[in-house]
C-alpha cells in the first residue's frame, strides 16, 4: 500500500522538555539546596523550599525492546508519578517525593530485571556503541561485551565496594565512539586494510580516501587498468578510518582485531583534570560470546584499585600517586614497546625528569 | 536456514506456538546467562511476539557475526524528504544468506535536554516504533539520540511523519550540527551554574536547518553541563563544550559545615577534603574549613563532598572550551579553554551565545578542510590565527603555561 503524504514536516529541534519534569522539580527548578545517597542507587535531593525528592536510579541494556520500555514505563506510572529519565550511561531514573515509594520501586525494578545501583563509588553502567548488531565498520560487538562484563560487575553496580566511582566503556573500533572512561575497552586492527580493486573505482571517492588516512600511507595506484589506491604497509598502523569512507578497503578480520585495555580517562574536572586513558593491555582476543580474556583484565585492574584506591581517588588519580611502575606490577600487566607513544605530541609523554621508582629497595 | 529446535529456555513467557518462530542463536543464548538484564532476552521476546521477520533476520546475522567475527552491515543513504541526514541506512552485505535483515535502517530522534521524559512521551513512541519499525530502541546513541533502530527505507517517511506530529524531529548525521547532549541540570541538581536544558533547546533549535542539512567540514557537536564535574562529558565529547562556572566566592553554609565536621571529624576533613584541592587553596583554620577563593581552580572536589555545606557562587555563567573530539583523525583532544566566564542570565545572554557560536562555526566553515574537526583546524593553522579570525582576546586562561618554544614570529 502506497503511502500517501498529507504531513508536513515541522523542523522543530529538540523535543520541548517543560513538560517532561516531575511537578516536584517543575516546583524547585534551580533552586535545589544540596543532595544525599540514602544508599547505591538511590539520591535524595532538598530543595530551598524544603521539598525532598527521592532518585531511584536503575541498570538497563540500553539496546531496549519496546516490551521492556512499557514495561518502565507501567513502574514510572505506578510509582514515579508519570515522570523518568535517563543517564548519559544509559541507566533510567524514577523520581518520587514519597520516601515509602522508593522500596516500592526497587522492588517492582528488580521484578523486570533492572539492577539499582549506578551511584556513589561503584561501577555504573557501562557507555558503549553498537558493534555487530547495528555498526558498518565494527570489529566486535558491543552489546556483549558490555554484558558479559556487567554479569561480572553486578556486585559492584549494586554496592558501595570500590574508593571511588569507577567509569567503563567500550567501543567496537579505534575512533572509540565509547569515550574517555576510567577503564575503556576498544578495539585495535592488528593488518592493514584489504583492498578490492575490481570495486574500489566504482564504490569509493578515492581522493577522499587518500585524505582520510592519518599517516599518509594511502596513494592512489592502477590495477589490473583500473583505478585503485594502495597501502603502505610500512606506515599503515591499522587505524581503520579509509574503511570509513570506503568499504571495500576491508580492515576486520576475525583474528586479527583485538582488544586493548586503557586506564585512567576521566571526564570530570574534579581534583585532577579531564584526562585521556593510557594503554595497558593489548592483543587480548576477540573472543565472543562473553569475552573471557578481556573480563579477566578488567576484573584485575579494580580489584588492584578496591585494595589501593584512597576515598575520592579516581582510578587514574591512583596510578599517578603510586606510579605506572606499580600499576603494571601489582595487576600483572606487561609494559611493552608499543605502549611508547610515537605518533604526534609522543614527546610530551615521555619521563623528561630523573624521577623514577625503585619499588624493590630497601625500606 | 538453520531448524529451530536448541534455543535456551529464556525462563518467562513460553510461546503457545508449536514451532517456534525464531532460528536457534546458541552464542547468542550465552548472553542470556548472568545477573545483568540481557538485550538478547529483550530482542528474542520482542521477536517472539511480534513476529517480525527482520528481528528474526537480524538475530540470525547477528549469531552468524559472533560465529564469524565480522560485521555485515553497510550505509547507505536514506532520507526523509527535506532533510539530508537523520536517518542511518543500514543493509545487510550478505543479504543472500539472511533476506529478512536485508534493510534495518535507523531514525535518529532528537530527546528532550536531560533525557527527561514523561510516560506519554515514551509510549507513544513505542506504539509509533512498533507500527512502522522494528520496535529496537537504544536509549541512547554515544551522540545522544534516541535510536530507532531498524526500519524500511518504504517505511521510513511515514513513521517519521507520524513521529513529527507527536513533536519529535530528526537528529544530525554525517558533516552536520549533531544533536545535543546536557546535564539533569536546574532540573534536579544544586551545583548547576545555568539552565542547562534552556540553553541546549534554545541553541539546538537555532541549528535546527544545520542539523537536518550537513553542510559543515564535518560534524559539530555541543554539550552542556551544568558544571565543571562535566556530567555530560562535554570537554573530551563535543566541539563546543559548555561548562557551567561562577566567579565569586564558593558559598558556605557554616551550620552545615559545623555539623559535617562533627559527623565526619577533622581527618576526614584534612584527609579527603581539604589535601585533595588541586590548587591547595583550602586550608584549616580553628577547626574550620577556609577556602582562598582567589586560587580555587573551580574543580568542584570540596563541594562534591560537603554537598550542604558548599556551593559554587553567587555570580553564575558558564565557560566555553573548544575543540574536543575522539581518536579520528589526529588522536583525541580536550576542548580547550575559550572563554572562562561568559554570563547567561537571560534571553539576550543566550542570544550573545548563538552569535558567538555562529561566528566560530563560520571561521571553521571558512578555513577547515573536508573531514577536519574544529579542533583540528586550529591545531593545523594555530590558536592565535583562531583568535584573530574571530576576534577573541588571548588570555592566559587558554593555556596551562606560555610559549617555551622560542621559534615564534614576533608581533613586534
Amino acid at each position: 500500500m502506497e503511502y500517501k503524504r498529507t504531513w508536513k514536516t515541522i523542523e522543530s529541534g529538540p523535543h520541548g522538555y517543560t513538560e517532561a519534569l516531575h511537578p516536584v522539580v517543575r516546583k524547585n527548578y534551580g533552586r535545589w539546596k544540596y543532595h544525599t545517597m540514602p544508599r547505591p542507587g538511590v539520591l535524595k535531593h532538598v530543595a530551598e523550599s524544603g521539598d525532598v525528592l527521592y532518585t531511584v536510579r536503575a541498570g538497563t541494556p540500553r539496546q531496549d525492546s519496546v516490551d521492556l520500555i512499557r514495561r518502565i514505563c507501567a513502574i514510572a506510572d505506578r510509582y514515579g508519578d508519570g515522570y523518568l529519565r535517563f543517564t548519559v550511561r544509559n541507566n533510567v531514573e524514577f523520581m518520587t517525593p514519597d520516601q515509602d515509594k522508593v522500596e516500592l520501586l526497587i522492588k517492582a525494578l528488580g521484578e523486570i530485571g533492572l539492577p539499582v545501583g549506578g551511584t556513589g563509588p561503584c561501577v555504573t553502567n557501562v557507555a558503549h556503541t553498537q558493534g555487530w548488531l547495528h555498526c558498518d565498520i565494527p570489529a566486535t560487538d558491543a552489546s556483549g561485551v558490555v554484558k558479559s562484563i556487567m554479569d561480572n560487575l553486578i556486585e559492584d553496580f549494586k554496592h558501595w565496594r570500590l574508593p571511588s566511582k569507577v567509569r567503563i566503556s567500550t567501543s567496537c573500533c579505534a575512533i572509540n565512539c565509547g569515550g574517555q572512561a576510567d577503564i575503556a575497552i576498544v578495539v585495535k586492527h592488528t593488518r592493514p586494510p584489504r583492498i578490492n580493486h575490481d570495486l574500489i573505482d566504482n564504490i569509493c571517492e578515492l581522493p577522499k580516501v587518500v585524505a582520510r588516512c592519518p599517516v599518509a600511507a594511502i596513494r592512489p595506484t592502477v590495477v589490473d587498468g583500473k583505478q585503485s589506491l594502495m597501502v603502505d604497509q610500512e606506515k599503515c598502523m591499522y587505524c581503520g578510518a579509509c574503511f570509513g569512507a570506503c568499504p571495500v578497503m576491508e580492515i576486520n578480520h576475525p583474528e586479527y582485531s583485538k582488544f586493548g585495555i586503557w586506564v585512567g580517562g576521566k571526564n570530570s574536572n574534579a581534583r585532577s583534570k579531564p584526562a585521556l586513558g593510557c594503554l595497558v593491555a593489548q592483543n587480548l582476543p576477540n573472543n565472543p560470546p562473553r569475552w573471557p580474556e578481556v573480563n579477566q583484565v578488567v576484573g584485575r585492574i579494580l580489584s588492584a584499585f578496591k585494595k589501593e584506591g584512597q576515598p575520592w581517588e579516581r582510578l587514574g588519580e591512583w596510578i599517578d600517586r603510586v606510579g605506572w611502575k606499580h600499576f603494571f606490577a601489582i595487576t600483572d600487566l606487561v609494559f611493552e614497546k608499543d605502549m611508547i607513544d610515537n605518533y604526534r605530541h609522543a614527546r610530551t609523554t615521555f619521563n623528561q625528569s630523573a624521577h623514577v621508582r625503585f619499588p624493590n629497595s630497601p625500606a | 536456514m538453520t531448524q529451530p529446535g536448541n534455543k535456551a529456555e529464556t525462563g518467562e513467557k513460553p510461546s503457545v506456538q508449536e514451532e517456534k518462530f525464531l532460528h536457534p542463536t546458541p552464542m547468542l543464548d550465552e548472553l542470556e546467562k548472568g545477573e545483568w538484564p540481557s538485550f538478547v532476552t529483550g530482542l528474542k521476546e520482542l521477536a517472539e511476539r511480534t513476529k517480525k521477520p527482520m528481528l528474526r533476520g537480524v538475530l540470525d546475522q547477528l549469531e552468524y557475526s559472533y560465529q564469524t567475527r565480522t560485521g555485515y552491515w553497510e550505509g547507505g543513504l536514506v532520507t526523509v524528504h527535506g532533510y539530508g541526514s537523520g536517518i542511518i541506512s543500514r543493509r545487510s552485505r550478505i543479504k543472500d544468506k539472511f533476506p529478512e535483515a536485508y534493510e534495518f535502517h535507523t531514525l535518529r530522534v532528537q530527546p528532550a535536554p536531560g533525557l527527561h521524559y514523561t510516560t506519554k512521551m515514551l509510549l507513544e513512541l513505542c506504539d509509533s516504533w512498533e507500527k512502522h519499525g522494528s520496535g529496537l530502541i537504544a536509549l541512547h546513541g554515544q551522540t545522544g539520540d534516541i535510536m530507532l533502530q531498524g526500519v524500511r527505507e518504504a517505511d521510513v517517511q511515514e513513521c517519521f511523519d507520524e513521529l513529527n506530529q507527536n513533536g519529535w524531529d530528526l537528529g544530525g548525521a554525517g558533516a552536520a550540527m549533531r544533536t545535543g547532549v546536557s546535564c539533569v541540570g536546574p532540573a534536579r541538581c544544586e551545583h548547576t551554574c545555568y539552565d542547562t536544558l534552556e540553553l541546549h533547546h534554545r541553541v539546538l533549535t537555532h541549528f535546527t536547518g544545520d542539523v537536518h542539512r550537513p553542510g559543515y567540514n564535518y560534524k559539530f557537536k555541543f554539550k552542556f553541563s551544568g558544571c565543571p564535574n562535566d556530567c555530560s562529558n562535554a570537554i573530551f565529547r563535543s566541539d563546543l563544550a559548555v561548562i557551567g562556572m561562577w566567579r565569586d566566592a564558593i558559598q558556605v553554609d557554616t551550620r552545615a559545615m559545623a555539623a559535617w565536621i562533627k559527623k565526619n571529624g577533622i581527618e576526614l576533613l584534612v584527609n579527603n577534603v581539604i589535601n585533595r584541592c588541586p590548587s591547595r587553596a583550602l586550608s584549616l583554620v580553628d577547626g574550620m574549613l577556609a577556602i582562598d577563593n582567589g586560587n580555587c581552580v573551580h574543580c568542584m572536589h570540596c563541594i562534591n563532598v560537603m554537598t550542604e555545606a558548599l556551593s559554587p557562587g553567587r555570580e553564575r555563567g558558564l565557560a566555553i572550551l573548544l575543540g574536543g573530539k575522539n581518536t579520528l583523525k589526529v588522536g583525541a583532544m580536550g576542548g580547550t579553554m575559550l572563554v572562562p566566564f561568559f554570563r547567561m542570565e537571560s534571553r539576550k545572554d543566550i542570544d550573545r551565545f548563538i552569535g558567538l557560536s555562529e561566528t566560530i562555526i563560520e571561521w571553521w566553515t571558512e578555513n577547515g578542510f573536508d573531514h577536519e574537526r574544529i579542533g583540528e583546524t586550529i591545531e593545523r593553522v594555530g590558536l592565535k590565527q583562531f583568535l584573530d579570525g574571530v576576534g577573541i582576546a588571548a588570555s592566559v586562561d587558554m593555556v596551562e603555561h606560555p610559549r617555551n618554544n622560542p621559534y615564534y614570529k614576533s608581533e613586534y
